[in-house]
């Protein structure tokens, strides 16, 4: 059996995932969070993997000035869990041959999935998460069109503004970084009065406005 | 195969077409109505905890699953065809309601010249028509459909303003349309900043401005079946998901409910119709798979085909009925006239926010002064034109966030992005088009010679792409989007054309496809007559989008629904009666 792996995190960073994703393991996760660090689960990716992930959404997403990011967001679990599911492994997209290499209007249209994507785009990263953000950002560039370097940076922005129950936005970081009050169920009130002023609310997860777990799809088994 | 026992009704497929057929034909006779629907049930707690951009918008939980079934593209006959692997320029729905559930609500008519269009290009333009037009009438007028749009409109509780009450024009409504012989059933929805801000600058540019009509109800409405509904929260979880309180129109919850009651009405969800079965100018029934697998002959009296667009052509290629179309000789009829729609979007960036996370899919305001007929002669090359308008659809965080003006940054990713991004969320909205595309000789449908479904019938293959007509198009539009973008105060505006240059799979443009199983009044240029019956198996109704012989501009829904209250009534006032050839 495969060892199980792990991805150490700030624990401050993580309560929005103990909180809106790993309900059920959310106990044990939280006795380990007075180190300041804890562990989490890795499904697909690697621990050497899963860093380089960290290290580069962390790139395109940087936490800065401007406020937090892919690091604080748990970027790198959102990316992890849509690898492991049904997403990562292409099952709904159309994966029969012949494979032909065909003009840039037609899109992807190689074999391999999401996962041997990253898989392979990872590899040539190499020590990727031992450099320095200036060089991270020679690598990224020097790959920037390549399909892998686009999957990432499109799962880093769904990894911060997705809904916190997919693994990422983490303590809904991303939502208060724009000010979107989650998927509030009316504004019938307020659609006609709030626009060109900032209407803005602490946000609430989709889990938190229904009431009970969502079944995500990434959760889909075969 | 199983052999079942014979129904009056069988209609492949269970969305908006489908059950709006069965249920007309249930509730107006006592035949037995069988619905075969491929995809799952649904009903309103589907959509309880659907709110979810990710899974529903970003990775299309409600469409059809691509693995299983897509259909393939090339830009010409001499190019190679590829799979569309995954979603990009169209999507569509499975499940029962199909696209109707997903769909945005918005419920425009076409124009009256729309419905005799070659008739009115060959009188405006004589020779100077370009020579691979193959644009044709419908076979009836914008009058003959009026009362079916009326009562549509009714059955879906359109919302809007009418600009052409029994021909009085009426400022504040669409003043270019045919004549409406009713106001809409329902009133415009709300208005928000944008659509306030755009609503004011394109009438100081001397624009004529109506609300988009729209199936998202504007206030509590029972239709004339009985069946009531609650009004729009503006929840902006509309476009790509199902309504959750039902406000959005939606088979689910306009058809299913009368339907549910009519004991001779059966849905068989999980059934995926392959074949209909025909000898000697009849059809005898359809053959499908059923949800455990096993092959099933349903034998009837009258067959309807109502999937969606692209399968009604492919189920009567794989059926082998009828001649496929030849682009090189013109001569056959099934795959002609596959039309798209020609969208067209300036996006503009402002000074104030904007809260696009409110909002619902109909909701916008609209022009239609270069549409139509309208505007186009002061642009050489343009024939007919398209609307332009303002949406409050309700923007989801993860889509809407990355938008900033040109030169703002200098990649997609980093620090500089990340704040420039910042600065301009909430603060960008797109004014959008979508315009006529008309039927050309080399666009059409036909089987692809390589790739299968999941049972190994061939995919159905686009050829399909742009010509100078629509980048013509798509120039005017760009031009006054962005003339109106700048009288709204934009600070920065971008329009792209680039996906007019070649049909792009990967750039999501409308789930507006068109034609391949046409009508018309021949039965050497057409596959089915005025009424949507087939020319040569008289049991046979092919109905939908499929039937339309080149696209309008406005939206395709309500023209869809029109028709099909069309069809229905040739087959319970007609056809039952007298059965035979109508046409």
């Amino acid at each position: 059996m495969k060892r199980r792996e792990f991805i150490q995190l700030p624990a401050k960073s993580l309560a929005g995932v103990l909180l809106y994703s790993l309900a059920s393991e959310s106990a044990r996760l939280r006795a380990q969070s007075p180190s300041g660090q804890i562990q989490v689960p890795l499904r697909f990716l690697t621990a050497d993997e899963a860093r380089v992930v960290q290290a580069a959404a962390e790139r395109i997403f940087p936490s800065d000035a401007t406020g937090p990011g892919a690091t604080e967001a748990a970027v790198v679990i959102y990316i992890d869990r849509q690898l492991a599911g049904p997403y990562g492994r292409d099952k709904y997209r159309y994966t029969k041959a012949p494979f032909v290499e065909s003009v840039p209007e037609h899109g992807y249209q190689a074999k391999e999935t999401p996962r041997e994507v990253y898989r392979a785009g990872i590899k040539s990263l190499g020590n990727f998460a031992a450099l320095a953000p200036a060089e991270q950002d020679q690598k990224l560039l020097a790959i920037e069109k390549s399909y892998f370097f686009r999957l990432l940076r499109q799962h880093t922005i769904e990894g911060m503004f997705s809904d916190p129950m997919h693994g990422g936005n983490a303590g809904m970081v991303g939502w208060q970084l724009i000010g979107y009050p989650g998927p509030l169920m009316s504004f019938r009130d307020e659609i006609e009065k709030a626009g060109g002023q900032p209407w803005v609310r602490k946000p609430q997860s989709l889990t938190q406005i229904a009431g009970r777990a969502v079944t995500v799809w990434e959760e889909e088994k075969d | 195969m199983r052999q079942l026992k014979p129904v009056d009704v069988v209609i492949a497929g269970g969305g908006f077409v489908g059950l709006t057929l069965a249920k007309e034909i249930a509730t107006r006779t006592s035949l037995s109505v069988v619905v075969l629907e491929r995809g799952e049930a649904r009903n309103l707690s589907s959509y309880s905890t659907d709110m979810d951009e990710l899974d529903y918008s970003l990775r299309y939980r409600m469409m059809q699953n691509l693995a299983e079934e897509t259909a393939t593209h090339r830009h010409s006959s001499r190019a190679g065809a590829v799979p569309i692997r995954q979603y990009g320029s169209f999507n569509p729905g499975t499940g029962v309601g199909g696209a109707g559930e997903h769909w945005s609500g918005l419920s425009f008519r076409f124009y009256p010249e729309n419905f005799r269009l070659a008739s009115f290009l060959r009188e405006k333009y004589a020779s100077r028509l370009p020579e691979n037009l193959t644009v044709q009438d419908w076979g009836f007028t914008y009058e003959d459909l009026e009362r079916d749009y009326w009562r549509a409109e009714q059955l879906i509780g359109v919302g809007g303003k009418a600009g052409n009450l029994q021909g009085r024009h009426i400022d504040g409504g669409n003043i270019f349309e045919g004549v409406r012989s009713h106001e809409y059933p329902n009133p415009p929805h709300k208005t928000t900043y944008v659509t306030t801000t755009f609503a004011s600058a394109a009438r100081e540019l001397g624009y004529h401005t109506y609300p988009v009509p729209s199936a998202t109800l504007s206030r509590n409405y029972t239709n004339p079946d009985g069946v009531s509904r609650a009004a729009c929260a503006y929840c902006g979880y509309c476009t790509r998901y199902g309504c959750m309180i039902g406000a959005k129109a939606q088979p689910t919850n306009v058809l299913m409910p009368v339907l549910q009651r009519r004991k001779n009405f059966t849905l068989r969800t999980g059934c995926n119709v392959r074949r209909v079965l025909h000898r000697e100018g009849r059809a005898d029934g359809l053959s499908y798979i059923d949800a455990a697998g096993e092959e099933i002959h349903q034998p009837a009296s009258v067959v309807i085909l109502a999937s969606w667009t692209l399968n009604n052509s492919r189920l009567l290629l794989l059926s082998k009925i009828g001649r496929p179309y030849d682009p090189a000789s013109g001569q056959g009829t099934v795959g002609r006239n596959l039309t798209h729609q020609v969208s067209q979007s300036t996006r503009i960036f402002l000074d104030k926010p904007l809260n696009n996370f409110m909002g619902a899919g109909g909701l916008g305001m609209c022009i239609s002064d270069f549409d139509g007929k309208e505007g186009v002669d002061a642009y050489p090359g343009v024939l007919r034109g398209g609307n332009i308008r303002v949406m409050s659809g309700g923007e989801g965080p993860i889509a809407s966030f990355g938008s900033v003006p040109p030169g703002a940054a200098e990649r997609d990713w980093g620090s500089d992005f990340k704040k420039a991004a910042l600065e301009w969320h909430d603060r960008t909205t797109v004014v959008t088009s979508e315009a006529e595309h008309l039927a050309y000789r080399g666009n059409f449908l036909d089987l692809d010679p390589t790739y299968t479904d999941k049972f190994g019938d061939p995919l159905s293959r686009l050829t399909l792409d742009w010509t100078d007509h629509e980048r013509a198009q798509g120039a005017m539009l760009a031009q006054v989007q962005s003339q109106i973008g700048k009288a709204m105060g934009a600070r920065a505006a971008s329009s792209s054309s680039r996906h007019l240059e070649r049909y792009t799979l990967t750039q999501y443009q409308s789930t507006h496809v068109n034609g391949g199983a046409i009508m018309g009044t021949s039965a050497e240029t057409s596959v089915v007559n005025p009424w949507m019956q087939h020319w040569q198996l008289p049991n046979m109704w092919v109905v939908g989008a499929s039937a339309f012989p080149q696209n309008g501009s406005g939206n395709p829904t309500l023209t869809i629904l029109a028709l099909t209250l069309r069809a229905a009534d040739s087959i319970v006032d007609r056809y039952l009666k007298h059965p035979g050839a109508l046409a």
